[in-house]
């Protein structure tokens, strides 16, 4: 290495030698692995079985049966109200908890406790949820409304503040200055930054919600879900198969909505 | 002229952002004739910490700022938005809303009058209205009035800045190095129009600057930092190599 007017003096360490620590704790986890699927029974044999009644199954599932179109829209009209009620509130709610939960924005007073509300409302799964309100406020699409607006917060307040966490601080300091209240200040430069990605939020929320809220009434909720139970109960499986492909259509249906909201909005 | 009490003073001014290590050392400055007042002086010798006490968007750890009758280090609250409302800020950054439009961004500068009621239905009197078109015009922008803030070019934003710190009838124009970002040309355009509304309302400007050149071609009264307090304070002329070297140091750079 002359040519480079460098003489080393030493050997340095090998910065990529091996390192036993990681190596080891890759070999436990390919073990735990290979663990959990002795444990399980798991066998090409249960494999291929399974998938012989799944043949079966979807034999039975075709063609599908529209015959009784009028509880399958009942229960869909249901789900789509469950949905829109719940994303119109709990966006509403969020709005007001990420704006408090924004540590840029807010003590740590404030936003210690929003956000650990925030955490207990992601905590569990909607179907928890809904089992709880079920219990708590009876059968029937509000325990479903109720349990949406809790998903709709642990999971979109959450975004609202990581989204006011990253605006232009600049933007703030300069209405401040202007002698603004807190809430002008609010209104003139931190809505205008999120304001697109607030509506990007509240689209995919209200998409999570339509399919959430067909599935809260498989616990009696309210919506299409009961519908979908009572028709596995009683192995009407050509009627499943419509009620699945109506659940597509609908999202579908809104896929395209959302972009055209979309469109709308950003930029 | 002597009789008026002057615009801004400011006493015994400190500011520490770690205890013990000052970076403001008692700022000393009486503030009573209009036009533009360069600040000059090396980075990080707190100017713009200065100019940022005096509406507040730092607190100061000490020292009193006297302005129109009050203290505004004591302020709180109403008063404080009232006392800061008559302060119009130009930013080195302009600090536009990049997501409103160029007229917007002009009549944020009433948010100070209005209630947030108001402020969210966008309810500007008539008044505020055409003053902010006019005010566009004097700047030189009503073609953009409809168009978003972030479409304009640097120079083209720091005009709707000088524009939006007008807009609050403000009785003192503070600006933080309000050309560092632009090119000398555009630079000396957006100094002229600050020593033009200076002029016009009879108020006074102080201005942060790098450019020690730009700052005798349009300032009267030039104030040196160096090391957090005030080591010239007087009239550009005054200005020699040998003060230039008390303020930033060595001499090297002077050739």
């Amino acid at each position: 290495m002359a040519e480079l007017g460098v003489t080393p003096v030493k050997d340095y360490k090998n910065p990529f030698s091996i390192n036993w620590l990681t190596s080891g704790l890759w070999i436990l986890v390919a073990g735990y692995l290979l663990y959990t699927v002795q444990s399980l029974g798991l066998s090409w044999t249960r494999f291929s079985e399974g998938l012989h009644h799944a043949g079966t199954l979807l034999d039975r599932m075709f063609p599908p049966n529209f015959s009784r179109w009028e509880l399958l829209f009942s229960g869909l009209a249901e789900s789509l109200e469950i949905a829109v009620i719940s994303s119109v509130v709990g966006i509403f709610f969020s709005l007001f908890f990420g704006l408090f939960a924004a540590r840029n924005l807010m003590s740590n007073l404030v936003t210690v406790p929003v956000r650990g509300f925030i955490a207990v409302c992601r905590s569990f799964h909607p179907i928890i949820v809904a089992i709880l309100f079920v219990k708590s406020v009876g059968f029937g699409a509000l325990a479903g409304i109720l349990t949406l607006i809790i998903a709709s917060i642990g999971f979109i307040a959450k975004l609202f503040a990581e989204a006011i966490e990253e605006i232009s601080l600049k933007q703030v300091e300069a209405i401040r200055a202007t002698g603004a209240s807190f809430t002008s200040v609010i209104l003139f430069s931190v809505l205008p930054q999120v304001f697109s990605r607030f509506i990007g939020f509240s689209t995919y929320q209200l998409d999570s919600n339509l399919r959430n809220s067909t599935m809260v009434g498989i616990v009696g909720a309210g919506g299409l879900g009961g519908t979908l139970f009572s028709a596995f109960q009683r192995f009407d499986y050509d009627f499943v198969s419509a009620i699945l492909i109506t659940i597509i259509a609908l999202i579908l249906f809104w896929e395209f909505l959302s972009n055209v909201v979309r469109s709308i909005f950003s930029e | 002229m002597t009789t008026n009490p002057p615009f801004l003073e400011i006493k015994g001014l400190k500011k520490e952002y770690v205890a013990g290590k000052p970076i403001l050392k008692g700022i000393d400055l009486t503030i009573s004739e209009p036009g533009i007042i360069a600040i000059i002086g090396p980075s990080g010798t707190g100017k713009s910490t200065l100019i940022r006490c005096i509406n507040r968007l730092i607190d100061s750890t000490e020292g009193q700022i006297i302005f129109d009758e009050s203290d505004v280090c004591q302020a709180k609250g109403t008063l404080l938005r009232q006392l800061r409302r008559q302060v119009g800020m130009v930013f080195q950054e302009y600090n536009l809303v990049e997501r409103l439009s160029v007229i917007e961004n002009v009549l944020t500068g009433r948010l100070g009058y209005m209630s947030s009621w108001q402020a969210w239905r966008r309810n500007f009197s008539q008044n505020d209205i055409n003053t902010a078109f006019e005010l566009l015009d004097a700047v030189g922008l009503s073609d953009h009035a409809k168009n978003r803030a972030d479409s304009l070019s640097g120079g083209q934003r720091q005009r709707v800045g000088i524009a939006r710190a007008v807009m609050q009838h403000p009785k003192i124009l503070l600006a933080d190095e309000p050309t560092s970002s632009l090119d000398p040309k555009t630079a000396a355009e957006i100094m002229e129009l600050l020593a033009k509304f200076s002029r016009q309302k009879h108020i006074p400007a102080l201005v942060n600057m790098h450019d020690v050149s730009l700052a005798r071609k349009f300032a009267k009264r030039i104030i040196g930092m160096a090391e957090g307090v005030i080591v010239y304070d007087g009239d550009a002329d005054g200005i020699t190599d040998e003060i230039l070297k008390q303020i930033y140091g060595g001499e090297e750079w002077l050739n």
